[in-house]
């Protein structure tokens, strides 16, 4: 038996599917209040639904992120985690946070503060729980046999983001400062140690899946990475164009935040070249295709769809607009919701034996989700554009603005509803996955030994 | 060609550079730049209750202020000047839904001494200056209303 441990990642990817399913409806409440059709406004005012939006993103992708690591680590580490039990609390301490935010979200707990909805008292939980997390990870990997470039830089990226979230955790009375250092969160996180994590789940995806040589892809990973910090921590300046500090911002900013394509577009031609270069077919087409997107998806919704506004002179416009959605529909779409739904259409069939490698359910999740989310981005584009030109260069009132655009949001509930179908597949092939067993990941070990076997003969 | 090891420098030294200026510029900034922009000798005992109440109550959940919430409410940050105090006032102590052009917002029906509060702080972010954010409209002169 080998890294039996790895088992528990099944059950974050499970919780990470659920909340999945919350933040969806949640984004349907508030498409429909877009399009004047409130009536849930008594119960889940719109507040509380993008709260609920928001927040259910973070906790599935950090719990996918966390499933994830608990993955990868014990066969890039060649070690068990050092304690399952132990994880398997941290899991369920995980859950119980976001049940309680989630739902203190519709009775007035919270902090109206964007993305960072969580109140103080739960903050000190997640510290506890990520701490512990990051405590089995670091453990198993300095017990571990090999300490590849993979894991180091998956690792870095959880243990960054652990420490990035406390700047988030200080209370501020001047709203400019408050604003500054929730950047260094929300910025922080997902335009530089995220990518980290994806850049590292995506580099194991690629030596799985292509088989080229771990050397080349840990190399070009080094040079995404650094692209990515590089480009990544100085465009933070691109949140403080407007919000009473410095007109450096607009310089520094407007440049680096220029640079940040750069890093993505690595990624893209990174996923692609090694694909191409790669001699091993592995059978997984699914996990191949939803690899392959989301570096493709997260240039064009991270890279492009962003750089289309942080330019100053732009940004001057469209701050404050739903040309924002617009680009964070698609960027944490492309960029990391897809990397989670890639490193879990790799890791069931191991997990579970049953090998639903290349289904019409799978294509179909694939494609109607990809051109669902591509639907809405435009549906969002449309809307934002239409709202920079009547309200911020003809000075027509919000409300006036709102009620002209109102029809695209019909657009972005039928693109949603596409995407939503495709996201029902995709949780249909999960749940006919059914559970991981002990016997799959031997039977799994015993096959990869007698390819390396083959191979090596 | 480069190597692995060269790429991990220019990963590491890339890193290092950037994030050195960006606590530089960052340092420079709160001290430079946000005592003369934000005017934080204004931040009276009732603005910070005014920003506890923006916060404890998700104000930003449907607006925006500083260009930052969400998009289904207006922005915020020069509405005293928009709007004038008696409306804001009138609007937050409103026991039903305000709704202008349909669009609903939560009945807060807060006391007098609570929306003066959010006034207050409301008052303090709009004298903030935001390098010209929110620009005046541009075309409004050139719109043909015949």
């Amino acid at each position: 038996m080998k890294y039996k441990s790895q088992k528990v990642a099944y059950w974050f990817f499970a919780l990470s599917m659920l909340l999945l399913t919350i933040q969806l409806t949640y984004g349907f409440i508030m498409g429909f209040a877009h399009m004047g059709l409130d009536g849930l406004h008594q119960v889940i005012a719109f507040n509380t639904a993008r709260a609920v939006h928001t927040n259910a993103l973070v906790m599935w992708l950090l719990s996918g992120f966390m499933g994830a690591a608990y993955y990868i680590i014990p066969e890039e580490a060649e070690h068990e985690l050092v304690n399952v039990k132990l994880a398997y609390v941290q899991l369920i301490s995980f859950a119980l946070v976001g049940v309680i935010a989630l739902v203190g979200y519709h009775f007035n707990y919270w902090e109206g503060r964007k993305f960072l909805e969580i109140p103080r008292p739960l903050d000190w939980l997640v510290v506890v729980n990520v701490l512990t997390f990051l405590g089995i990870i670091v453990m198993t990997l300095v017990r571990g046999k090999k300490r590849t470039t993979t894991s180091l830089v998956l690792t870095m990226g959880l243990v960054f983001a652990a420490l990035l979230y406390l700047p988030g955790m200080i209370w501020f009375d001047n709203q400019t400062l408050d604003s500054f250092f929730r950047w260094w969160v929300v910025h922080l996180w997902v335009e530089g140690v995220w990518e980290l994590i994806m850049g590292g789940i995506l580099a194991f995806l690629l030596i799985k899946i292509t088989g080229v040589d771990r050397e080349v892809i840990e190399k070009w990973l080094y040079v995404i990475v650094g692209l990515t910090f590089i480009s990544g921590i100085l465009g933070t300046g691109h949140h403080y164009y407007y919000i009473g500090v410095g007109k450096v911002w607009l310089i520094v900013g407007g440049i680096f935040s220029a640079l940040e394509p750069l890093a993505f577009l690595g990624m893209a031609l990174f996923a692609i070249v090694m694909y191409r270069r790669g001699e091993k077919k592995h059978p997984n087409k699914l996990a191949l295709n939803w690899t392959l997107g989301t570096a493709i998806v997260s240039f064009i919704g991270a890279g492009l769809l962003g750089l289309a506004h942080t330019l100053p002179q732009v940004n001057l416009y469209t701050h404050g607009t739903l040309v924002t959605a617009m680009h964070g529909h698609l960027a944490f779409w492309g960029a990391y919701a897809m990397i989670v739904l890639a490193v879990i259409a790799y890791a069931m069939p191991n997990l579970t034996g049953r090998k639903l490698f290349d289904t019409a359910r799978g294509t179909y999740a694939f494609w109607l989700s990809n051109i669902g989310m591509l639907g809405m981005t435009a549906a969002f584009g449309v809307a934002g554009v239409a709202q920079v030109y009547m309200e911020r260069k003809m000075g027509i009132e919000f409300g006036e603005v709102q009620k002209e655009i109102q029809v695209h949001f019909l657009v972005l509930v039928t693109c949603a509803t596409m995407f939503t179908t495709g996201i029902i597949l995709y949780l249909i092939e999960f749940v006919k996955f059914g559970l991981p067993t002990d016997e799959a990941l031997e039977n799994q070990y015993n096959n990869h030994a007698k390819a390396n076997l083959a191979t090596n003969q | 060609m480069l190597s692995k090891s060269q790429a991990k420098w220019f990963f590491l030294g890339g890193t290092i550079v950037t994030f050195l200026a960006f606590i530089i510029l960052s340092w420079w900034s709160l001290v430079q730049d946000v005592p003369k922009q934000t005017h934080p000798e204004n931040l009276t005992p009732q603005v910070v209750a005014g920003k506890h109440l923006w916060e404890s109550n998700n104000c930003m959940g449907c607006h925006t202020i500083l260009g930052e919430g969400a998009y289904y409410a207006p922005e915020l940050t020069k509405v005293i000047d928009r709007r004038g105090a008696p409306y804001v006032k009138a609007v937050l102590t409103s026991k039903s839904a305000w709704q202008p052009r349909g669009r609903k917002m939560v009945a807060y029906g807060f006391s007098d001494h609570d929306a003066e509060d959010i006034i207050a702080f409301l008052t303090w972010i709009g004298k903030t200056d935001l390098n010209g954010f929110p620009t005046k409209p541009s075309y409004k002169s050139t719109v043909n209303t015949n």
